[in-house]
């Protein structure tokens, strides 16, 4: 395992992010490292992970069928067997509640749920007992369970099979939230969160399950808590959360042949949070944009907007930004879904706004109102 | 295939019960038609092979009975006579949809008809359907509500919850599962230790049957049972119908080549098609002939060309229809 590993090298094939296949092998791909898509990732940190360490076992609905959760557990079952790769019955918050008592007593599960809809029917096993367990007894016993949950839908899902969660669980102390965005960290980061020894939900974004990136072939462990930079820049700092790391790479591009050098930071985990990372960046460029998968009120990007204006205000020389989901439920006509995922589009547009704040300052408060919708 | 049949069921009722069965398979035979060319952005599950179930008990309800169906629920709403052309326009995603859109294929709603709405999340609808009973008891109607729900639902803790309340409080609910053996890949015998669902309303105090849920007939006579139950005020009851999707669970392809089951199960299941069986009795009854059948089923297939061409012309949901509808807002003047 080779703890530390980013910090050590200069050169990272580890922070970058490639949106295809074509394009890792144009770069990564030709200097001989290895590139395995993040489905591919998830299911190689499992294995790893179980051929490792007799505890850990998965279990979720349809883990051990042809489907095999998107491939992320395809083969698991027939390398593991059926007591190590168990299908269980559709009863979230009970099963949620073994899989809390298993960890309790020893082992290690992986619980797996296809969309992160159907965590909300696992509330009271995770707030109530898996988030306060180890305090409540006084460091008495811990719970060393990852929750997997797959947000990032489209063809007329609808409300009920589209929610991103994530914020909701950042509220609960005692959880921890990672939310990888690369093939490289969603293995990194799971074998992390195995290792972690608390509760972990680990939120995986469907719509990148092909990208392909580069995958060290040996078991190493990203903690919770470690961001990154994905690309530097001087003028904006967008904090990109799963899937639009991928939509603000494509807005640095384009924003740079307008002169406009932004950095994306990729926090990995919401929780813990890497705040300094998040705030050194602010200090250098002033400008703050945060685009979520998810709706905006109460969401992550209040929580790192509110921590920047805490610690760092008098460095921003704007308003601070967002780009989320607006604040409605998923609807499924494709005309209303197209206008409901945002895109790179929504993030430059966004941040022309902010950038132009300084710029024009007759009208502030209206710029903010607009930065605000 | 034997049939439990009652003589005293009216001919036109049993040639009702035809009706709604071909409809709802003609009705999932036209989505598989046009779904390939990916216009119809939705997932549909479908309910071809179940379609005795559906037109065995919504054939009793009145339209201030209420139904609660699931993400399988085109049968249900076609039964409890839903507009076909409001189903393929909300699937269609057409602001002319019945959710205007919003939906898709697994929440359709038509309250005019008794449907107050269809959840996805697995074992939703069950508790809703108690509820809504709790509401006619209240307000001292006899309507009903029937929630219709899958093997894989009964798991939940909800399905247990909810019996529990409804046999307690006496209320006017039928409980029907439909076990077609299957929830997603998973197989009953992965899930359950005792193929008896039925046998679970035992605990609750609350009658529970095990039927052919391939046999109309028979559906139709336990669930006219049922009814009567539940309207004269004696509570709740269980039926547990043996049955089989045709279709892989989701979309409109089969799902043996995928490995998901093995394809002589599925042939078996096919061999006992309700839909021909029923046909095959009322012919053998003179109930009617082959070319009744042949005509009422070009009738369907007329009115859901009609409903298709509808649908697929009506117009899609401004961009700010995005933002409507999130909060109800009261037009009460006080
Ligand atoms: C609470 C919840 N968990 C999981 C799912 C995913 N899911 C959708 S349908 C389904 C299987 C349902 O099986 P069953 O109740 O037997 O109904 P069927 O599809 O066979 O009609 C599952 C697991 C869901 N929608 N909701
Ligand atoms: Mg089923």
């Amino acid at each position: 395992m080779h703890e530390g590993h980013e910090e050590k090298k200069k050169a990272m094939p580890w922070t970058k992010v490639c949106i295809d296949k074509n394009e890792f092998e144009a770069g990564l791909g030709r200097e001989g490292l290895r590139g395995i898509s993040y489905r591919e990732a998830i299911r190689e940190a499992q294995r790893q992970m179980m051929e490792k360490d007799e505890r850990v076992f998965i279990l979720g609905e349809g883990v051990d069928d042809p489907g095999g959760i998107f491939g992320t557990t395809s083969g698991l079952g027939e390398r593991f067997g059926q007591e190590r790769v168990m299908d269980v019955a559709i009863a979230e918050n009970g099963i949620t509640g073994v899989a809390i008592g298993a960890a309790m007593a020893g082992m290690k599960p992986v619980f797996v749920h296809m969309r992160m809809d159907f965590l909300p029917m696992c509330m009271d096993q995770i707030f109530n007992h898996a988030a306060k367990w180890y305090y409540m007894t006084g460091g008495a016993v811990n719970v060393p369970i990852v929750i997997r949950s797959i947000i990032g839908r489209g063809w007329g899902s609808a409300a009920q099979h589209s929610q991103a969660l994530h914020a909701l669980f950042t509220h609960i102390p005692g959880l921890k939230v990672a939310i990888p965005s690369t093939p490289y960290d969603a293995k990194g980061l799971l074998i992390g969160a195995l290792e972690d020894g608390n509760p972990v939900m680990f939120v995986e974004h469907r719509w990148v399950y092909d990208y392909v990136g580069y995958v060290p072939e040996e078991i190493y462990k990203i903690p919770l808590g470690k961001g990154v930079i994905r690309k530097p820049g001087r003028d904006i700092t967008i904090v990109a959360i799963s899937q639009m790391v991928y939509e603000a790479m494509k807005a640095a591009k384009v924003l740079a042949a307008e002169g406009i050098d932004v950095e994306v930071i990729d926090p990995r985990s919401l929780k813990p949070l890497d705040e300094e990372l998040i705030f050194e960046s602010v200090k250098k460029t002033g400008h703050l944009l945060i685009a979520d998968v998810a709706c905006k009120t109460g969401g992550v990007g209040a929580e790192i907007a509110c921590r920047v204006c805490e610690s760092v205000l008098e460095y921003l020389k704007a308003p601070v930004a967002r780009v989320n989901f607006p604040d409605v439920p998923t609807p499924c006509s494709p005309v209303l879904e197209e206008a409901f995922y945002p895109s790179s589009t929504d993030i430059i547009n966004s941040i022309k706004r902010v950038i132009n704040h300084g710029r024009s300052k007759e009208s502030t408060s209206q710029h903010y109102y607009a930065c605000a919708q | 295939m034997p049939v439990c049949a009652e003589p005293e069921i009216p001919v036109s009722i049993q040639i009702e019960l035809l009706r709604l069965m071909l409809l709802m398979r003609r009705f999932e035979e036209k989505i598989i038609e046009v779904y390939p060319a990916q216009d119809m952005k939705t997932p549909v599950h479908l309910y071809i092979g179940e379609e005795a179930i559906a037109a065995g008990v919504c054939v009793h309800l009145r339209r201030d009975d209420v139904i609660f169906s699931t993400h399988r629920s085109h049968g249900h709403c076609l039964a409890k006579g839903m507009s076909p052309q409001a189903l393929l326009a909300e699937f269609y995603g057409r602001v002319t949809g019945c959710c205007k859109g919003k939906g898709g294929s697994m929440h359709p709603v038509d309250p005019d008809n008794g449907i107050l709405g269809t959840s996805a999340i697995v074992g939703g609808g069950i508790a809703l359907a108690v509820g809504a009973a709790l509401a006619a008891k209240m307000k001292k109607t006899d309507s009903l509500a029937v929630t219709f729900f899958g093997d894989g639902a009964t798991d939940e803790g909800i399905f247990h919850e909810s019996l529990n309340f409804a046999s307690l409080k006496k209320l006017p609910v039928i409980f029907v599962c439909e076990n077609n053996f299957y929830a997603t890949n998973s197989p009953q015998r992965a899930r359950q230790p005792h193929d008896n669902i039925a046998k679970r309303a035992a605990g609750y105090a609350i009658p529970g049957f095990q039927i052919d849920g391939n046999d109309v007939l028979g559906i139709y006579n336990l669930a006219k049972i049922a009814c009567r139950r539940a309207r004269y005020g004696l509570g709740p009851t269980l039926v547990e119908c043996r049955t089989y999707r045709w279709k892989g669970h989701v979309g409109p392809d089969c799902d043996y080549e995928k490995g998901c089951r093995p394809k002589d199960e599925l042939e078996d299941w096919m061999e006992k098609c309700p839909v021909k069986a029923y046909s095959e009795y009322l012919i053998a009854n003179d109930l009617v002939d082959a070319a009744e059948i042949k005509k009422l089923t070009s009738l369907i297939d007329r009115e859901l060309d009609e409903a298709l061409k509808s649908a697929q012309a009506g117009a899609y949901p401004e961009l700010a229809d995005l933002y409507r509808d999130v909060y109800y807002e009261s037009t009460a003047v006080n």
